[in-house]
């Protein structure tokens, strides 16, 4: 991890993440809400999605955290390819992506503890191993006082740092995050940027989706995707460092 | 640990709120084991209350002389004469018209009512019930040798067409049992969807979303079934009486030590039954998500 990122900054070519070659997507009859999609993500890069409302960012984001399969074309994730792959081998991958989800989608009868420590106790951890770090991870998110209560008694930008404390607590090998700073004030954006920044030096890649481009503007080295009506656009002007094409070299 | 499911560490439990018995399920496991020992009891007892009349009667025979026809002395003195007839028994005359008169009347105790000689008799064990026939009829004459099988055929017929009916009853209550613990299980799987999909998004198997599911039934199915057996072993102590349950067990009784382990079992094949129908019911539910 900490090689590719070198790699990355040094203006080495970095091993792919994420590999989407003609992906598209429809729900049912529909038409396309995603089409042609042709991009990599570099292992130990750090992404931001942008795009209008309806372009299809949370399409693309399920269908990175395999929620949702692509109706054509190929995707492959650390190395695999998991277009068609039977259900069982997704739990595998999807405990090395961590998810912080625009509803935060905290678990509602469970503490702010229990909700972090959730990725933990799936992945086999005992009680005690998931102790200290889940209370390490909500003291840094500002949460140490909270760790008892429930979703339902936490305000908007409490239930999202606990989002992102679950998210995070696993150290997964690929962060998604869709809109993280949505709900919480100018500081705490600073903060979890940085906590992202941070898991991004010890080699986790991160691809952020944000209509925020101040948060872009706070990320050097950050690279972006734009999508408007399902596709990928022609990052001239708006991008300062354009992801590759599939097949081809990361640029510097 | 093949159970460790059963038994998961406090923190999984929280995973799935509710306590048990907070639903139908438990109710209606315990009615349904209720009905369903009741039943296995009273076909057991139709079972073995058949088979002791078959066995009483296997032997027993009953030779008709026809009125005013053969000398009943000469005919009983043959039929003892038989090696292969263990017991002869002439029927009264007056044993007879007594009966006659409680289906017919005073007409019945007439003595211008011809009424036939019967000897019931006994066949030794081993004895051709056929061999013994038509040596009977064949050296008294007008004889018909009658098998009380014959006589009592409709009636063990229909002890176990009952039998047939309490069986399939108990297997229908069963199949019912466990419509319920589907209908519970999707039930379950709704009202606890978006729990599942965090789950299932942050990497947890089927089987790990399922365990938590199959507990829970489990232990609803454990507590109907344990309540059910206790409520149909005081009717049924009730119902037998206590001297058919203490003194009778020996050899007589409806319901024998046999009888008693299937029907301590069958709660216990309940319980397993909701479980393995409430884990096939998550997990098929489960794979029709990604």
């Amino acid at each position: 991890m900490r090689q590719a990122r070198r790699g990355h900054r040094e203006g080495h070519p970095l091993s792919a993440i994420v590999e989407f070659e003609s992906v598209g997507l429809r729900y049912g009859a529909g038409s396309e809400v995603l089409r042609d999609l042709d991009f990599r993500l570099g292992k130990g890069g750090f992404y931001f999605l942008t795009g209008p409302s309806g372009a299809g960012k949370t399409s693309l984001l399920r269908l990175l955290y395999l929620t949702q399969r692509p109706t054509r074309g190929r995707i492959r994730l650390f190395g695999e390819e998991l277009s068609d792959a039977p259900r069982e081998k997704l739990p595998h991958f999807r405990r090395r992506i961590g998810v912080v989800f625009q509803d935060f989608r905290l678990i509602r009868h469970l503490s702010a503890f229990d909700n972090v420590a959730l990725p933990l106790r799936i992945s086999g951890r005992s009680d005690a191993e998931v102790d200290g770090p889940v209370r390490e991870m909500l003291a840094w998110v500002g949460l140490a006082d909270r760790a008892s209560a429930r979703p339902a008694t936490l305000s908007g930008g409490e239930q999202q740092r606990v989002a992102i404390a679950r998210a995070v607590i696993s150290q997964p090998e690929l962060l998604v995050a869709d809109e993280p700073t949505g709900n919480v004030d100018a500081e705490m954006a600073q903060r979890l940027l940085h906590l992202f920044a941070a898991l991004n030096r010890l080699g986790t890649t991160i691809l952020v989706a944000t209509h925020d481009l101040s948060l872009i503007a706070a990320t050097p080295g950050a690279q972006m995707i734009r999508l408007e009506n399902g596709g990928l656009v022609d990052p001239t002007g708006s991008l300062r460092h354009p992801p590759l094409p599939a097949g081809g070299e990361e640029r510097t | 640990m093949m159970l460790g499911w059963l038994f998961p560490r406090q923190s999984q439990r929280r995973l799935l709120p509710g306590g048990r018995m907070r639903g139908p399920t438990a109710y209606v496991i315990a009615i349904m084991t209720f009905a369903m020992i009741v039943m296995t009891a009273a076909g057991l007892a139709l079972a073995n209350a058949a088979s002791m009349v078959s066995a009483g009667i296997a032997h027993r025979y009953t030779v008709q002389l026809p009125g005013g026809g053969s000398d009943p002395a000469q005919a009983l003195d043959m039929l003892r004469r038989t090696p292969a007839i263990s017991n002869v028994e002439l029927v009264p005359e007056q044993e007879m018209r007594r009966t006659l008169e409680r289906w017919l009347g005073p007409a019945g105790a007439g003595a211008d009512l011809p009424v036939p000689t019967l000897i019931h008799l006994d066949l030794a064990e081993g004895a051709d019930a056929d061999v013994v026939a038509s040596a009977v009829e064949r050296r008294i004459a007008g004889a018909r040798f009658i098998a009380h099988s014959d006589n009592l055929r409709p009636l063990l017929r229909a002890m176990t067409a009952l039998q047939w009916i309490a069986l399939a009853l108990v297997a229908l209550m069963a199949a019912a049992t466990a419509a319920t613990v589907v209908l519970a299980a999707r039930g379950a799987l709704d009202t606890h969807r978006s729990t599942i999909e965090i789950m299932h998004g942050i990497g947890a198997t089927d089987l790990q979303v399922t365990h938590l599911f199959q507990r829970k039934i489990a232990l609803d199915a454990i507590i109907g079934a344990g309540v059910g057996t206790a409520v149909a072993g005081l009717v049924l102590l009730l119902l037998g009486g206590g001297a058919a349950v203490a003194g009778e067990l020996a050899g007589r009784a409806p319901l024998g030590p046999r009888d008693a382990v299937i029907l301590a079992l069958l709660p216990v094949v309940i319980a397993v039954l909701a479980t393995w129908v409430a884990r096939v019911a998550v997990l098929a539910a489960l794979r029709r998500s990604l």
